[in-house]
């Protein structure tokens, strides 16, 4: 049985239909990108797994349970904008997150922080949009989840950034977790991916191994990506 | 090492190149022990699951071999190493024959091509 599972999922906005009627199933040890244009779908479906939105029919599941308290224990999610209230430390972030989930390793976050050169004393408001971008995912990172659900972790980084980023995911996520990495930036995330879940106007139009597509269609990822959705 | 790699191919199959070119060149002697999975994954930027395959291969291919409680080490066996860059050496001289073919380039014309390469007496051919 799948980390994640989706059965007949849809999720209305009136008369929009944001996601539609979508069956998923992800398995541990995986790292999945989900890829599709703005407004496809793919914030709305990591929101539903988070328990944030609302499914209007079908489920959603994880680790075999509906969203709930009980998931958000085994779910290290990475909202696709900055979620910590400014105002704290990073001190306070870091007891924040100790409080908050008891899977998180502060040392090993606290030693990634140590490594980055961050003043624990310096408030999230003061640190430049890159390193909230950072401190965020090493937060997000140093849990030891069974899900990891990061939207768009490198949207508006720097090229250094990203390869950091990239880098922390690798080294951190805990091997039998999955890993779900929605983004629009394939060329600089596909060779950490191990498949890839197509999204367009709520529905799934393809899913394969990276090396599959690029084995079978002689492009990569991103070149694919561009043909599917060609404009 | 710098990890470079081409759009299309898979990704598996360019590590394995990668790896066996460090075996031959030496940059990972015959008999040294290999970093683990996840840190050449993280050096090369890629997901561990594609490292653990193109390992696998190289495992297979002999290569390579795993010692349970000590890690993974590459392979004591210079001749096998001695073949395998025959092997590869062989490969990229057709890849290169084959593009100077298709610029219409003769047998001749190769061979000159190279020897005057090789001897640094021609410096004005680069593109």
């Amino acid at each position: 049985m799948g980390i994640f599972e989706c059965k007949a999922l849809t999720k209305r906005y009136g008369s929009l239909t944001a996601i539609d009627n979508i069956d998923l199933d992800i398995e541990p040890g995986h790292i999945v990108g989900l890829l599709g244009p703005n407004g496809s779908g793919k914030t709305t479906l990591i929101k539903m797994a988070n328990g944030l939105l609302a499914p209007t029919a079908g489920q959603i599941l994880i680790g075999g349970e509906k969203p709930s308290v009980a998931t958000k224990k085994i779910v290290s999610y990475l909202p696709d904008r900055m979620a910590l209230p400014t105002w704290m430390k990073m001190t306070q972030a870091l007891d924040f997150f100790g409080d908050f989930y008891e899977d998180f390793d502060r040392a090993m976050a606290e030693e990634l922080l140590r490594r980055l050169g961050i003043d624990p004393g310096q408030t999230i408001k003061q640190m430049s949009k890159g390193t909230q971008e950072k401190v965020q995912l090493i937060l997000v990172m140093s849990r030891r989840a069974q899900l990891y659900l990061l939207d768009e972790p490198i949207g508006g980084v720097d090229p250094a950034t990203r390869d950091y980023i990239i880098n922390t995911i690798i080294n951190n996520y805990n091997e039998n977790a999955a890993v779900v990495i929605s983004t629009h930036l394939i060329a600089d995330v596909e060779n950490i991916l191990d498949e890839v879940i197509f999204i367009n106007s709520g529905r799934i139009v393809c899913r394969d191994a990276v090396d599959a597509i690029r084995e079978g269609r002689g492009m990569s990822v991103d070149a694919y990506f561009r043909e599917v959705f060609k404009c | 090492m710098v990890w470079k790699f081409k759009a299309d191919q898979p990704i598996y199959a360019q590590l394995i190149e990668h790896i066996a070119l460090a075996v031959i060149t030496g940059e990972f002697p015959p008999g040294s022990r290999l970093p683990s999975v996840r840190e050449l994954a993280s050096e090369a930027g890629v997901n561990p699951n594609t490292m653990q395959r193109a390992f696998g291969e190289l495992e297979r291919e002999g290569l390579l071999f795993t010692q349970r409680t000590a890690g993974r080490f590459v392979t004591e066996d210079t001749e096998a190493i001695g073949a395998l860059r025959a092997r590869l050496a062989g490969a990229k001289t057709a890849d290169f024959v084959a593009d100077m073919r298709r610029m219409g380039c003769g047998r001749e014309e190769v061979v000159r091509l190279v020897e005057e390469n090789m001897r640094g007496e021609k410096d004005n051919g680069d593109l």
